[in-house]
Parts: structure tokens; C-alpha cells; sequence
């Protein structure tokens, strides 16, 4: 990297460079703030960083032209704090397909190779060989996922990328490229912000924040009660030891992945510690059984649940439906993305039987409803009033509400989409997120021979739908990659240098 | 795999040409129960590997169909080896009857042992060495081009 431009005055943001869409090198200069030259910057530091920097040190950008901006100190912190809440701890299986693989970008050897290998477990390739068919989906430990990252992550020389800070915008600059604005760690920088000038940026922020269904949020509010209405996605196992010491009821809102997740520690701890827990299901869509509008169209389902192995059908990664969805635009695109969706958990075969259990043993009762409001009721527990379709009002009683919904918050709250909406060019997709190319520009905020690109979740409704998944970062990791080659950033990957890379990923020597 | 037609019929072709070629030329002089000489014995191989290229176009429109059925349209791995017992049984009946002249009538023992090492090589390659070269493969559908 060059050598900072450091000017004299306070380097913090000026009212001046907050209203002006686009800078210039002298209004970034004006304003004192340090200023950094790096081609390449990613914004984000999590999995999305981590695999777009990954297939560019493979394709031969060196780690002295990339930078990566973030407040997290390893690529997988963030997706381990979920995965964790969620009730996936490293011992425990992600759903996530064997030949996806963050840390690899030919998914060669699967993970499930790489665990028959270490476990010395055959069973696993017989798993592989007659999934989904006679058995489920075979799915790597959380574990695994985490250590092979780590593993990646020495090879490419990732922490010598590693920026520590908070972004707070990236604008535009007048001649092409972009400047990032950073919040450095308090202390470790002379100025509140510094300034990152480059040809290309990426951002890859992950999800704008979590969204709590309107009836729990108002309880929460009203109450201000964050220990009895939680979110599967923060730390709820105060709930797991409550329970631990006297029977209780918990109410389980969603049917998705999460609900599943919640539903089996649930079920493992009743059989576990022998305990009395009932436990009220609601899904705001019961599934009863096959469901689509087509017999080629047709998802299977059953007990309220819509069954899927994994969180999109498996053809938007690399088949029909991926190539499908290259080609629309606009309303066709979003109702092809209202076909394949809706909530949707993999058929486990543990889970059914623990759910069938827990039906005739009368302890498990998933119901349909909505629900209209929650509140506290005169022993301080918790009363939700769910209407079902059928006209039917239910009211359970509980001591605490899981919410497994795992909505997500709209992408203007993230202050850096909201500013890309405002002053960047940038717009949204036909569901509502960020509208970006087939080659994951973000459409509207080119800047000169500098591009904006963006994964992840925030791109979600665009040509490319399984964005927020590892194998969907990758695909938008290759595009970007394949079209800096375009730009001559980077020579375009071919067959030889891809397999004399893999040999080194293999034996783990350096790009 | 999760193929589209376009992507199935290419990844056939090129992996028979590659992979199955290779394969032919190592196994076809110690196949059991074959006579005369190499050279036949060669351009018999390479015609049966070349009648597995083109009925298998055939074969994969079929896949293709009932693959529509499934809702994730995936073909899982497994469908990908047991596709070998009818496209087998067929091409065998289509040998011994005569209804292929060009091709000599071949030994039991030769035609299954040579279709399927083939097989089974070109089926272990697709599902996941295939990817170490061409990274961009499996995003494609599996066409080649």
C-alpha cells in the first residue's frame, strides 16, 4: 500500500462531503482525513469477504492489493454466533451440501470425503452415495466448516488483509472508483476515520439485522421483556435452563430450519434431563402435504412442514433453475422467486420420529394460526391469542415465546445500503434488495472504470437466487472474479492454473 | 449433479471422449473373452464407446423428462450409476440382435466388463475431479461450452 496522504485539520466528516454524492480527491483532502490507495477493498470481513478474497488470491491478485474492512477478527465469527444461537454448536451438523465448501472453491474432495478421511467412517460415502433417497442429506459438522476455514485463511495470508474497523459509507469519487469511509478501533488511529481510495470495492455485510414478528416486537417494547420473547438467532438458553428446573411451556413460532433446530434441543433435553416440557407449535402456513401449483412444481410436505433438503431447491446452484432465473427480469422474476420460496425445513428422519413422539406422548402440539397479540397474563405468563383459518381461537399459555421466523430486517436499515440508496445510484430488485448484474455489480453506481459489487443476502431477488448460502457466495465470488478478469484487474482462471492451484490447496502451500 | 439438458448431453460426450477413450485404450487388450486382432479389437471398443455417446443423447432426454418430476430438478448421484443397468441392457440386446452391423457382435464378458469400468470412471470423474479443471462446470449445468 502507499503510503497515507495525512492533511492537518480534524479528519471526521464534513457537512460538506455528507451532502455530496460524489468526491473529490481536494473535498476528501479538505477535510483532513488520512487517506489510503488499495485497488481492491471488501467490506465486511465475513464469509462474503472471505470467499471473494479467496478466489481472487487463487486467480493471482496478490494480498499486498486487497484490503478487507471489518469489525470481526475471523470470517466465520459471525456465522459461528448464529449457528451457535440457533442451536448448531461445532459438534452438531450444519444443512448445508457436502461439495460446498467455503474453504475450496472446486468443493473437491466433498467434505464428506475429507470426514470418512478423519473419522475413518465408510458409512459417510454410503450417506453420500444414496442421499436423498434412502438416506437424508449427507451435512458437514459446524466444526469442520470452521477449522477448513481457518485453514484457508492462513494459506491466502487473509490477516495480512485484515483492516479492523466499522465502515460507515462508500461514496462515489469524481474520475473513477470509490472512497470507503472507515471508523477505526478508538485508539488506534490519529483520526476518528480514515479513508480508503479504490478502483473496486465489494461489500458483503450480511444480513441488514434481524426482524422480530410485529406481535412479539410490541410485547417486548411494552414489557421490556428480552428474556421471555426471544429470537432464535440471539442467546435464548436461559430458556433451555429454566426449563432444566421446573416443567414449563414454550410456544415455537415458524417453520422453517430454525423451528426445527429449537424443536430437536427441545426434544433432546426433555429425553435428556426427563423433563415435562409442552411444547405449542405455531405456523402461520401449515402444511398439510404435497404443495405447488404443477405436478412439475410440486414440493412435498406434511405436519404443518414445507420439506426441502436445503434452504433452495438444488438447481439454483448450477442447473435448471439457476438458468432459468439468468434470463428474467422484473414481475417474471419475482414470481419465479414466489414459486420456489416460502419457509421451507429438510425431512430428517430423527426429527419425524421425535415429533411423532412428541405428538402421541401429548406434549408436541403444532396448530395453524395467526397470531393477533401477545400478552402477560395474570400469573405473569405469557398468553398469545392465535386465530386459526378454521375461525378457531386458541390461547396457550407459556413461559416463554421462541420466534424461529428469522425474518430479516429491510436493507435501508443497514446504514451502507442506505447510503448506496441515497447518494450511490444504487436501487432495488424486484423484491426490494439491491439490484445487481449477473455479474454482481451493483446496477447504477459505476463510477468511471471503478465497479461496485455486492453478495450475500442484500442481493437476494436478483438473477442468481441462492446468494445467501455458501455455495451462492462462491458463484458471485467467481462472476466477480471472472469479470475483474474483464477488466483486466486479473487473469481469467483456466484449467491449468485451476489444477495446479488445487494441488497447492491440497497440500496446503501458499497461493 | 444438477444438470440442465444442454449441460447432461455435453458432459456425456466429453467425458466418454476423454475419460471413457483413455479407458478403452488401456482395458480393450485384456478384456475377457476377446479374440482377433488388436487393431479390430480396438476399432470394436472405440464403436461401442461411440454408440454409448449417441444413444446416450437419447437416453438423457429421457433423464431430462423425468427429472422435471422431481422439484428440485436435481439428478442424485446415485441415479447417475444405476442410469448404467437399462442404458446397458439396451445397447447389449441392440448388439447381440444385429441391429448395430457396423459393430461385430461382441463377447458377454467383453461388453460388460468394458461398459462398465467405463461407467463407472466417467461416473466417479463427473462427481467431483471434474471440478478441479473446469471451476465453472458445475455452475453451468455441466456444459462443457
Amino acid at each position: 500500500m502507499a503510503p497515507p496522504h495525512v492533511p492537518a485539520s480534524a479528519g471526521d466528516l464534513t457537512p460538506e462531503l455528507l451532502g455530496t454524492s460524489e468526491w473529490s480527491d481536494q473535498l476528501v483532502a479538505a477535510a483532513g482525513i488520512p487517506m489510503y490507495d488499495i485497488p481492491f477493498l471488501t467490506v465486511g470481513g465475513g464469509m462474503g469477504s472471505f470467499v471473494t478474497l479467496d478466489y481472487l488470491r487463487i486467480y493471482g491478485v496478490p494480498a499486498s492489493q486487497m484490503r478487507v474492512v471489518s469489525n470481526i477478527d475471523t470470517p466465520w465469527q459471525t456465522y459461528e454466533f448464529l449457528t451457535r444461537c440457533s442451536q448448531i454448536p461445532r459438534s452438531e451438523r450444519i444443512r448445508s451440501d457436502s461439495a460446498s465448501r467455503p474453504d475450496n472453491i472446486w468443493g473437491f474432495p466433498s467434505y464428506a470425503l475429507q470426514e470418512t478421511w478423519t473419522d475413518k467412517t465408510p458409512a459417510y460415502l454410503w450417506q453420500l452415495l444414496t442421499e436423498p433417497l434412502l438416506n437424508d442429506y449427507w451435512t458437514p459438522r459446524a466444526g469442520t466448516v470452521f477449522q477448513s476455514l481457518e485453514r484457508e485463511a492462513k494459506r491466502i495470508d487473509y490477516w495480512d488483509m485484515l483492516v479492523k474497523g466499522q465502515v460507515r459509507m462508500v461514496r462515489r469519487r469524481a474520475g473513477g472508483g470509490y472512497f470507503t469511509v472507515v471508523t477505526p478501533p478508538e485508539g488506534s488511529a490519529p483520526t476518528k476515520r480514515v479513508i480508503f481510495r479504490s478502483r473496486f470495492v465489494h461489500i458483503a455485510i450480511g444480513y441488514p439485522g434481524l426482524k422480530f414478528l410485529p406481535d412479539l416486537q410490541e410485547f417486548r417494547t411494552k414489557h421490556g421483556d428480552y428474556q421471555h420473547v426471544v429470537n432464535a438467532y440471539e442467546p435464548h438458553e436461559q430458556v433451555y435452563e429454566f426449563l432444566k428446573t421446573r416443567p414449563g411451556t414454550v410456544v415455537i413460532r415458524g417453520g422453517g430450519i430454525v423451528a426445527s433446530r429449537v424443536l430437536q434441543r427441545l426434544f433432546d433435553d426433555r429425553e435428556k434431563f426427563r423433563l415435562q416440557t409442552q411444547i405449542v407449535h405455531i405456523f402461520r402456513t401449515f402444511v398439510t402435504g404435497s404443495h405447488g401449483p404443477h405436478v412439475w412444481a410440486r414440493r412435498k410436505g406434511g405436519d404443518g412442514w414445507a420439506y426441502q433438503g436445503f434452504n433452495y431447491p438444488k438447481s439454483v446452484w448450477g442447473g435448471q433453475l439457476k438458468a432459468q432465473m439468468r434470463k428474467l427480469e422484473g414481475a417474471e422474476r419475482a414470481a419465479k422467486y414466489k414459486e420456489m420460496g416460502g419457509t421451507n425445513t429438510p425431512y430428517c428422519r430423527r426429527w419425524q420420529e421425535q415429533m411423532r413422539a412428541g405428538r402421541s406422548g401429548g406434549y408436541y402440539h403444532p396448530v395453524q394460526g395467526t397470531v393477533d397479540r401477545v400478552e402477560r397474563g395474570s400469573d405473569g405468563r405469557l398468553v398469545s391469542y392465535v386465530r386459526s383459518s378454521d375461525g378457531i381461537v386458541r390461547e396457550p399459555v407459556a413461559d416463554y415465546i421462541i420466534d424461529c421466523t428469522g425474518l430479516e430486517a429491510d436493507i435501508a436499515e443497514h446504514r451502507i445500503y442506505d447510503d448506496l440508496l441515497r447518494h450511490g445510484g444504487a436501487y432495488r430488485n424486484p423484491v426490494g434488495r439491491l439490484e445487481v448484474e449477473r455479474h454482481f455489480e451493483v446496477k447504477g453506481t459505476a463510477s468511471g472504470d471503478g465497479v461496485l459489487y455486492a453478495s450475500g443476502s442484500a442481493t437476494l431477488g436478483g438473477y442468481f437466487p441462492g446468494v445467501d448460502t455458501f455455495l451462492g457466495l462462491q458463484i458471485a465470488a467467481q462472476e466477480i472474479a471472472d469479470d475483474l478478469a474483464r477488466r483486466g484487474f486479473v487473469r481469467r482462471m483456466g484449467p491449468f492454473r485451476s489444477t495446479s492451484q488445487w494441488f497447492k490447496w491440497a497440500f496446503n502451500s501458499p497461493v | 449433479m444438477v444438470p440442465t439438458l444442454a449441460g447432461r448431453i455435453q458432459t456425456r460426450l466429453f467425458l466418454l471422449a476423454t475419460v471413457g477413450a483413455v479407458i478403452t485404450l488401456l482395458i480393450v487388450p485384456v478384456l475377457p473373452g476377446s479374440s482377433g486382432a488388436l487393431g479390430d479389437r480396438y476399432v470394436n471398443g472405440f464403436l461401442v464407446l461411440a454408440a454409448v455417446a449417441v444413444l446416450g443423447i437419447a437416453w438423457e432426454l429421457v433423464y431430462h423428462f423425468l427429472m422435471q418430476f422431481r422439484w428440485e430438478k436435481d439428478w442424485p448421484t446415485l441415479f447417475g450409476l444405476l442410469t448404467l443397468v437399462p442404458e446397458g441392457l439396451l445397447l447389449y440386446f441392440l448388439l447381440r440382435s444385429g441391429a448395430v452391423d457396423f459393430i461385430d457382435p461382441v463377447p458377454s464378458a467383453a461388453f460388460w466388463t468394458h461398459f462398465i469400468i467405463v461407467w463407472v470412471c466417467v461416473w466417479l470423474v463427473a462427481n467431483g475431479p471434474m471440478r478441479v479443471p473446469f471451476i465453472r462446470w458445475r455452475f453451468r449445468g455441466g456444459r462443457v461450452l
